[in-house]
């Protein structure tokens, strides 16, 4: 016997003490498939013929087993499972997780099963229990199916047993190996003349076939230039209210018989096909219509049209999972399952139990909570617009209301739609949006609220760059605090800057860090050429700024002035705060920064309307005001001033201990002059500013505009566009100063390493190394993106004044830098994956997650000084 | 870092030289002491018989004080390596004199006993003392001791003067005193000057206090202040995280400034106790609802929870705020610890943020947000009331929020500010109205208002009461929308 399994059920096998189950179950299933009781029972009791401990063993059992059922996978319950009572919460389960319950019985001779358990030391029970569990069996076998077995077998005999086969078939909803191109048409309810021209509009030629009858009609799919041909799927509802439902039927069922199409059954198609059936059904909601126009078809065509609208199937899962299509759309842990629930959901999605102002049922809003893999395309309700939400899209447009007809092409996800040609039907509630309604998209209104359980607890990130991404609950916690109390509006943060690791130690006289590390790191690693730009020494800023206030409402979803968020832009810190409190000082920067970009023509050479700038905003002291005042220039001062009367001290000692003390007096000399130079270096980084005039802003990253996130692209394109830039309006602007720099050339690096001798030793921070490309790999995957190279003065204000003195500068060096660079990775991944998802406009939350990653890796400890 | 005092010719003709028998260091030479925290020299800038002058000087090493850890002040980011410790006068130099004068700071000395006793000319100079409380407090400590205190003050940064004065001084102390008076004042009052020590303050230090202070410290109008200060409790709640990620942002400690915070808008608010009105109105309107289940939205550190916990009829009570440390403080203030299980089954503390969704304050009988809503930033306000309108969705929100329009009756307060450093905004009660009844319009509420402490005539009540009761047809509207 050949027992053909649907690829996920939950298999439950039924027979006598000593029937064989276990062996078949051993041969027939993986180990994992198998769940046994006895096992359970032993593993809460220590005994597997505990009959007391079988309450607690059902609970260990049935919870592994929805576990399993959750996943997906098939599950096999090995009992006896001799009652209906013992069945019904299988039964139960399986229809929780929406797979088929089937039964496999093995029902053998009574002296076969008796002549096993008398082999078998734990089983000395004598003939009458095997008699009686077989009675107990045989009395409710026929009532199997009434049970809910969806599929049952029976094995009767051992040789049965012996020469039966287990398959397992795929579930017809299963067409993961279809992958596409597919056109998705969406509610059609007989508007026959609108498919004809969306058809035509997709690219397939509609004409008349003179080999069929009249009003049968041929389509041609279009072919591309590989020679494949995309596949229509048709989202049900192809009939009622509209003028021709049975020419509608008639086209679709024949693209279906010919492989060119797929159809899922709307609610409209099942309640046409209960008519048919001789249902006494209501011939409301437009099918009186379709009743009507039927009546002029042949009766084999309306049989032909009962078997096609019987045959469909529910829901179709295409792409390996990445596409799910269905009338009414379906919840993730619905898709690829088959069950009656499912199928319901599928025709009718799911409604509150409310009713609205209108009288009509309130629908459940599963795509607000919808969080699958899965693209999620669906009809059933007519919308104004087809709109993302979710990964989720509703096209039916509402045609037969006097909408449009729409399609949905996958993957590219381009929306192609005809109008109406007149108004067939009258909506129960009307189809246009309520006034005064905001004209963001469902996405954006969606994600005016975030769901703290999208980016709470410990969490493991995937990101395109690098590995997946693991953050400790901790991390989110004080993440959370920051997101909440101080940082922006997510909608604006799409992005946050990554750390960046120092070079590696230098053993150099006086230096702690030198280019000649930093050149070594990249040529060990497979970099020719590398970028080397000068390092700013103020505040990172992270800067969004639009074309103007409707692009920045359109595509960050900011919704007008009573937010208080109608800007052109935003400026934010590295932990996404706005960077300024005065709003208008924000405005008057955002205004500059976007008259530049007009300036430069860079709106059109990229084609977008928004820009997303990494930067340097100077000068320091316009941010760290607190910082310099309370911390770098308190210890300036009362370095410089205890140690100047140290000095006049030991001067008056000299005199007097001559040798004695003159040693001492030169030791404390060096380092007062130590604590001049330390307050000299943080002095080259603060400036009074008094307005827009005093800031300087560096952008050295042009990260995203509408079409791309600009990894793509190196870095020599970054600073050469953004010197354009800046040339536009040098006042504000600072272009930085690079160079390119082949590192297997020793005069080329040599000539580098001058240039930062010079720039370091005018005060400059020092410098930034970062591979040619913007995204480098070696051997081991990802490289550092950047690499830092402070200059000896700058690492006073990092180290302390007293830092080169030759005895500190030697215990210095011992500093490890794995931690700083696995994190400088982890984040530069999370935060242009961040971008990524953006510009893919992904739903906010899959963007703030990537942002908020980094906030809460940043809380990890590290050493600040690195 | 540099300690000198300097003597003049004994009352009783000794030479000033004999300085160094009562310090018991001889003038001969530099002599360099080995100390935990680096080394510490010693020597005479100045010696004759009609003065002399002995310096102290400390030299910290700045990289093992960073390798031992636990050394510095606060402890946050670069803090912990960039720091005055190695320049000023702090806990160092205490310990230091403690190690090198303990013999004349007890009154002992073999070669010239008849001098320990013996009050003379004596100044000492400390270079430099860093003093958050200004050149005030320097002399509100040594003056009461019947010092003349010189103070020199040093600016921030010369290139710079816009900054100001720093709270750096170089301070010059002299009187006629014993040298043991002398060096005790400076052992117990360097630390209180400095408000900082370098090692873990014990029961010991409580000792050292005893001793050290025994002859004057009872007769000092400062003395509580000075006890305090020098034995310095701190519970340190460690808040790595959150100071690493606010480093080098304008407010360096959130936790610190907002209990700083909190205690500035008490104070302004105290003469009607109007946080104890607040919460009693609070409490009123939950309890003639019937609610059985309540969330304290934005908790703090429990002073709603405790009134709640107080009346059985709140059978489920759950706090929820942003702030870790301040759940922390609830929960220990509530003695989660020892209370009893059935009411320790009535109440649950949750981490959460107002303006994130959150599934797990969906079903609540009613929510009380009190004194929060002027904590968000306005843009944020949208998210949160999604977040508690329309997901959360209570059948009662109780919210206050302060009246701005009262603030000019707050003595204290200054003429449009506001009432805490951390409020976003205050409002009207026009504006309290209309944004209330566009949130409950929007979300199928219905809001009216009740006053909350005296209510005046002109400018109302200090703070202002919202009751947002849930339409009963309207049970949910959460994205929801009508099928055909």
């Amino acid at each position: 016997m050949n027992i053909d399994l649907p690829e996920l059920s939950l298999v439950v096998l039924v027979g006598v003490s000593g029937s064989g189950k276990s062996s078949f179950a051993r041969r027939h299933f993986k180990p994992t498939e198998v769940l046994s009781s006895d096992y359970c029972r032993g593993l809460v009791s220590d005994d597997e013929n505990d009959q007391a401990a079988t309450g607690d063993a059902f609970d260990v059992l049935s919870y592994i087993a929805g576990k399993r059922l959750k996943n997906g996978l098939l599950t096999v319950i090995d009992a006896t499972n001799l009652r209906p009572e013992d069945r019904r919460k299988y039964v139960d389960l399986a229809r929780q997780f929406h797979c088929l319950p089937v039964a496999i019985v093995l029902d053998l001779p009574e002296r076969l099963c008796h002549e096993r358990n008398r082999t078998r030391p734990d089983r000395n029970f004598g003939p009458h229990v095997i008699r009686n569990q077989r009675l107990a069996l045989r009395r409710h076998l026929r009532g199997l199916r009434r049970e809910g077995f969806r599929h049952t077998w029976l094995l009767e005999s051992q040789e049965q047993v012996e020469a039966s086969l287990v398959s397992r078939t795929p579930l017809w909803n299963n067409r993961k190996r279809e992958h596409g191109p597919f056109d998705i048409i969406g509610d059609i309810h007989g508007c026959f003349d609108e498919l004809v021209e969306l058809l035509g509009l997709l690219g397939y030629k509609v004409q008349s076939d003179a080999l069929r009858a009249e009003g049968d009609w041929l389509v041609t799919s279009p072919v591309d230039e590989h020679g494949a041909s995309p596949t229509l799927i048709f989202l049900g509802d192809l009939v009622d209210r509209g003028p021709n439902s049975p020419a509608v039927l008639r086209l679709v069922m024949r693209l279906v018989a010919e492989g060119k199409a797929h159809c899922v059954p709307g609610n409209h198609d099942i309640k046409l096909l209960r008519q048919l059936g001789g249902k006494n059904v209501q011939l409301t909601h437009g099918l009186a219509e379709t009743v009507a126009q039927l009546d002029g078809e042949t009766p084999e065509f309306i049989e032909e049209v009962r078997v096609f609208i019987d045959s469909l199937v529910s829901h179709y899962v295409f792409d390996d999972g990445r596409l799910v299509v269905a009338h009414a759309g379906l919840k993730e842990d619905m898709q690829g399952r088959g069950s009656g629930r499912v199928r319901e959901f599928c025709l009718y999605g799911e409604t509150t139990g409310e009713t609205d102002e209108f009288g009509l049922p309130v629908r459940y809003n599963w795509a607000a909570e919808y969080r699958g893999r899965a693209m999620v395309v669906y009809g059933h309700t007519p919308v104004p617009q087809a709109d993302w939400l979710n990964n989720t899209i509703c096209i039916d447009t509402g045609c037969v209301f006097g909408g449009s007809l729409t399609a949905l092409r996958y993957p590219t996800r381009e929306l192609v739609s005809v109008a109406a040609h007149r108004r067939y039907a009258a909506p129960a509630r009307p189809l246009q949006p309520e006034a005064g309604v905001t004209d963001l998209t469902a996405q954006q209104q969606h994600d005016t609220a975030l769901n703290l359980a999208d980016v709470a607890g410990k969490r493991i990130i995937e990101t395109r760059l690098h590995r997946s991404i693991t953050l400790r609950e901790e991390n989110a916690t004080a993440a959370l605090e920051v997101m909440s109390r101080f940082a922006a509006d997510p909608r604006w943060l799409i992005y946050l800057p990554p750390t960046m690791s120092p070079s590696e130690t230098s053993e150099r006289e006086g230096y702690l860090e030198h280019p000649a590390e930093a050149f070594e790191h990249y040529r060990t690693r497979g970099v020719g050429r590398v970028v080397i730009e000068e390092k700013h020494m103020g505040s990172r800023a992270v800067v969004i700024v639009c074309q103007d206030a409707e692009a920045a409402r359109q595509r960050f979803g900011v919704n007008g002035p009573r937010d208080g968020t109608e800007d052109l832009g935003i400026c934010y810190t590295r932990t996404g705060r706005r960077f300024f409190d005065d709003a208008d000082l924000e405005r008057a920067l955002l205004q500059r920064v976007q008259r530049a970009v007009s300036q430069a023509g860079l709106w059109d050479e990229l084609a977008t309307s928004w820009l997303c700038l990494d930067c340097e905003l100077m000068p320091w002291s316009a941010k760290a005001q607190a910082l310099l005042r309370d911390q770098y220039a308190a210890v300036g001062s009362a370095a410089r001033h205890a140690l100047s009367e140290v000095v006049a001290v030991l001067d008056a000692a000299s005199a007097v201990y001559g040798d004695g003390a003159s040693q001492l007096r030169q030791t404390f000399e060096q380092r007062r002059r130590m604590a001049d130079r330390f307050t000299a270096a943080y002095r080259h980084y603060c400036w009074p500013v008094a307005g827009i005039d005093d800031l300087k802003l560096a952008p050295f990253h042009i990260l995203a505009s509408e079409k791309a996130v600009f990894a793509s692209r190196d870095h020599q394109w970054h600073m050469e566009t953004l010197a354009r830039l800046c040339a536009a309006d040098e006042r504000l602007l600072l272009a930085t100063p690079f160079r390119v720099v082949d590192v297997n050339d020793e005069a080329e690096t040599a000539d580098a390493i001058e240039w930062w001798s010079q720039l370091t030793g005018r005060g400059g921070e020092g410098m930034v190394v970062k591979p040619f490309e913007f995204i480098a790999r070696g051997t081991k995957g990802l490289l550092q993106p950047a690499i830092k190279c402070r200059g000896p003065e700058y690492l006073r204000i990092i180290y302390g004044p007293e830092y080169t003195a030759p005895e500190n500068l030697s215990r210095l060096r011992k500093r490890g830098l794995n931690r700083k660079r696995s994190l400088a990775l982890a984040e530069f991944a999370l935060g242009i994956e961040s971008l990524e998802r953006f510009v893919r406009r992904e739903p906010l939350r899959r963007v703030h997650e990537c942002v908020f990653a980094v906030l809460a890796m940043e809380s990890e400890p590290s050493d600040p000084r690195l | 870092m540099l300690l000198t005092i300097a003597a003049t010719r004994f009352p009783d003709g000794s030479p000033a030289t004999d300085l160094g028998y009562l310090l018991h260091k001889n003038p001969a030479r530099v002599q360099t002491f080995e100390q935990s925290f680096g080394r510490v020299h010693v020597f005479y800038p100045h010696a004759c018989e009609h003065r002399c002058q002995i310096a102290v000087l400390l030299d910290v090493d700045p990289v093992a004080l960073v390798r031992r850890g636990g050394a510095v002040r606060s402890q946050r980011g670069l803090d912990q390596y960039v720091n005055d410790r190695p320049y000023v006068a702090s806990s160092f130099l205490s310990v230091a004199l403690n190690g090198l004068f303990a013999t004349a700071m007890n009154g002992r000395c073999k070669e010239r006993p008849q001098l320990v006793s013996c009050p003379t000319a004596l100044s000492a100079r400390l270079a430099v003392v860093s003093c958050r409380g200004g050149e005030e407090m320097v002399r509100s400590l040594f003056e009461p001791l019947g010092y003349e205190v010189a103070i020199t003050a040093h600016p921030l940064d010369e290139a710079f003067p816009e900054w100001g004065e720093s709270r750096v001084y170089s301070v010059q102390i002299g009187q006629t005193t014993t040298l043991q008076s002398l060096l005790q004042h400076l052992y117990i009052l360097i630390p209180v000057l400095d408000n900082d020590k370098h090692y873990w303050v014990g029961q010991d230090e409580v000792e050292k206090l005893l001793v050290r202070g025994k002859d004057w410290l009872k007769e000092h109008p400062h003395r509580e202040f000075i006890t305090t200060r020098y034995l310095k409790y701190q519970s340190r709640l460690t808040r790595d995280a959150l100071a690493r990620l606010t480093e080098d942002e304008d407010d360096l400690d959130p936790d610190a400034a907002e209990a700083e915070h909190a205690a500035e808008e008490e104070a302004i608010e105290r003469p009607l106790s109007l946080n104890q009105q607040r919460l009693g109105s609070v409490v009123s309107v939950l309890k003639s609802a019937g609610a059985a289940s309540v969330l304290d939205l934005g908790c703090g550190e429990g002073n709603l929870l405790r009134l709640l916990l107080h009346d059985k009829q709140f059978a489920r009570i759950v706090g929820v705020d942003v702030s870790l440390s301040s759940l922390q403080r609830a929960a220990q203030k509530l003695r989660f610890e020892r209370m009893a299980d059935h009411l320790r089954k009535r109440i649950n503390l949750l981490h959460g943020s107002l303006i994130y969704r959150d599934d797990r304050l969906a079903g609540f009988d009613a929510a009380a947000v009190v004194e929060v809503i002027e904590h968000l930033d306005p843009p944020r306000l949208q998210a949160f009331e999604r977040a508690v309108f329309e997901f959360a969705r209570p059948r009662l929100v109780v919210m206050t929020t302060p009246n701005r329009e009262y603030n000019v009756r707050w003595e204290t307060l200054p003429a449009g500010a506001f009432r805490h450093r951390d409020h976003r905004f205050e409002w009207t009660r026009v504006e309290f109205r209309e944004w209330a009844g566009r949130v409950a319009s929007q979300h199928g509420y219905r809001v009216h208002f009740l006053p909350v402490g005296p209510e005046d005539t002109e400018v109302g009540s200090p703070t202002q009461m919202g009751v947002f009761e849930r339409d009963a047809h309207c049970a949910s509207l959460a994205g929801s929308e009508a099928v055909r």
